[in-house]
């Protein structure tokens, strides 16, 4: 019922020429001199694991969660806190230090994601539907106002993070090492994912998309296999957001916002709802469009408004469609 | 006691506001399923036609008019041009358009008028205040937003109870499908709820406008306060989404009014207030949470 015949697609084929290309780009970026795409990239492989993280759920599970960026800005303030605390020589709550130190700072980011996805998620997965939408907006909007009332940690302005993250044997200060790190972890996320969702635990949550009364005849409970999938997601939106937090030296009630959630959910329509490189393609797309759409007016909202509506309208299942069967219209998303 | 009967009618005045919103929304959701964040737009829409007029003319009579008809028309052009395509579509594909939406209304606002807000003068008649029991005045503006809200939601009771139109509305609200298997012409019903969701939003705008500065992102904020009336009231009904406006604003309202003082007991002056105006905040997103936990479908479900 699951199970459908995988033969190897010509996609896979493209994948490791576009990694060198990936790797090679700050290399290229220095010759053509324009540093900045550097960091552009940067962006968008930091927004392509928030984007895919949320794929998992929305995509692969059928969640439609309408709050990631609560978990995106929970790992953003994970760095912005304990730096403020080390920067204080002050530990959280008197016995959590504060440290600059990347990996002790992706992971404790990571499971304040996981504990935060736990929580909300044990909660919101008893409703379903347009129900569900909007109680993890209801929780992402709570996590909002709360950071926005924490006046210790910044309140409405943000919290800079003056110091880069130490990494060892990285100098992080340094564009091309920050964006191969970035580049990395969206590897390894994706590597993740593509096991994960390929897993029999993969197949109960696909199964739970399509039919939970199915599952449950046969004999298989789909809350835990959801809530898990749905922890998953917010450790990797988390990632992302304390990645965010080091690009950008700076956190602040802004990466919580709904309409940050909105933008991880048009990056996963974009390119591709269920695939694994669709939210990749959209984060780039979007983040991409934005940066060209803006230097070409201030009022680039204005185009990308239309740009958005024309995708939904007229390419059905995203960029990622377009490229499996060019000229032919998209196949039908469950 | 005078404090709390102000933050009282200040609360049912927000509630009315969020009323007339909701009232739309839940019947787009209710009747044709579509998830239309761009009715806050519309929202702006009203707001902003009408504090055009008026500034232009200075009358208050022509700006109304102007605001009601604003709204209702880019409420026909948004489900003819957009919405209609999306009826059959998941949630997903109408969020990522109306969120398009969204951008390019409000870089349209900005284009016509620019990010500085506009600012509308209460209209002549209504400045003063009313002494609504002896020694406590009201400002008369406030009181006319909260007569007109009760006025739309009886007029609304009767359209939806008591006329052949409404017996539709109320049909598509909870059998959608079999209303269409009868024969009736959804897609006129369809336009005909649209443009009467996008005329309630721009008359909430139009009287927002003196409370409120006009300016874009207006329709944002109160677009989630919206959706969370609709939510606790029951997606599609109308007398859901009268309760769900009422108890929100009152909610809101009263935490904002009280909140400070209860914390400034505990707590540094400063600190007290952020604290304070950050769980206000959140106090409408908690009762939502919990009506969701305890009564998944809202408090008065359409869909029996």
């Amino acid at each position: 019922m699951f199970r459908r015949a995988r033969r190897p697609s010509p996609g896979w084929l493209v994948l490791p020429p576009l990694l060198a290309l990936a790797i090679a780009l700050p290399w290229a970026a220095e010759a053509l001199g324009t540093p900045a795409s550097t960091g552009l990239a940067t962006r968008m492989a930091i927004y392509a694991i928030a984007a895919s993280a949320l794929n998992l759920v929305l995509g692969y599970g059928g969640m439609v969660s309408f709050g990631h960026a609560a978990f995106f800005g929970l790992g953003g303030y994970t760095v912005g806190i304990l730096y403020a605390h080390w920067s204080w020589q002050e530990p959280l709550w008197g016995f959590i230090p504060g440290t600059t130190s990347l990996p002790v700072t992706l992971l404790a980011a990571m499971a304040v994601g996981g504990a935060g996805a736990a929580l909300i998620g044990a909660l919101s997965l008893r409703t379903r539907g347009v129900q569900f939408i909007m109680i993890t907006l209801a929780f992402a909007q709570m996590l909002f106002f709360l950071f926005v009332s924490l006046k210790a940690y910044g309140g409405d302005d943000g919290l800079s993070v003056r110091r880069q993250g130490e990494f060892p044997g990285l100098n992080l200060r340094d564009a091309a090492q920050l964006y191969w790190l970035c580049l990395s972890l969206l590897v390894a996320w994706l590597l993740l994912l593509w096991r994960v969702t390929r897993s029999r635990f993969g197949q109960v949550l696909s199964g739970a998309r399509q039919s939970e009364r199915r599952l449950q005849a046969l004999g298989i409970a789909p809350y835990p296999y959801k809530l898990a999938a749905f922890i998953l997601s917010g450790m990797g939106a988390a990632l992302a957001g304390a990645l965010m937090a080091n690009y950008a030296r700076f956190v602040s009630p802004d990466m919580l916002a709904w309409t940050k959630s909105g933008e991880l959910m048009i990056m996963v329509i974009l390119g591709g709802v269920g695939t694994l490189m669709g939210p990749v393609l959209g984060a780039i797309a979007l983040v991409g469009l934005e940066y060209w759409l803006a230097a070409l007016t201030e009022h680039w909202q204005f185009v990308l408004g239309p740009l958005l509506i024309a995708v939904v309208l007229f390419a059905r299942g995203g960029l990622m469609a377009l490229l499996r069967r060019p000229g032919a219209p998209g196949r039908a998303q469950a | 006691m005078v404090l709390l009967l102000e933050q009282l009618l200040n609360g049912l005045q927000l509630g009315v506001m969020l009323f007339l919103l909701a009232a739309g929304l839940t019947l787009v959701f209710g009747i044709m399923g579509v998830i239309n964040l761009a009715h806050g737009s519309l929202y702006m829409v009203g707001a902003f036609a009408a504090a055009w007029v008026a500034a232009q003319t200075g009358s208050a009579l022509l700006a109304v008019p102007a605001g009601l008809a604003a709204a209702a028309l880019a409420g026909m052009a948004v489900e003819l041009l957009v919405l209609r395509r999306l009826y059959a579509r998941d949630h997903l594909d109408q969020v990522l358009a109306t969120f398009g939406l969204i951008l390019f209304f409000n870089q349209g606002a900005i284009l016509l008028f620019g990010r500085q807000p506009l600012f509308v003068d209460i209209p002549e008649g209504l400045r003063g205040a009313v002494e609504i029991i002896p020694g406590v005045p009201y400002p008369a503006y406030r009181l006319a937003i909260l007569a007109v809200g009760l006025l739309v939601a009886a007029g609304l009771y009767g359209l939806i109870r008591h006329t052949r139109t409404g017996m539709l509305v109320r049909a598509g609200a909870t059998h959608r499908e079999m209303v269409r298997a009868l024969g009736v012409d959804v897609r006129k019903l369809y336009t005909l709820v649209f443009g009467l969701g996008a005329l309630l939003a721009g008359l909430a705008g139009l009287m927002a406008g003196p409370i409120f500065s006009v300016q874009v992102g207006m329709g944002e904020q109160i677009l989630i306060m919206t959706f969370v009336v609709v939510v606790i009231g029951g997606i599609g009904s109308v007398r859901g989404a009268l309760a769900g406006a009422l108890l929100v604003g009152l909610v809101d309202t009263l935490l904002r009014a009280y909140l400070p003082a209860l914390l400034r007991g505990a707590m540094q002056g400063p600190d007290a207030d952020a604290l304070a105006a950050g769980l206000a905040s959140m106090g409408v997103y908690l009762l939502m949470a919990l009506v969701l936990l305890l009564r998944p479908r809202g408090l008065f479900p359409a869909h029996a």
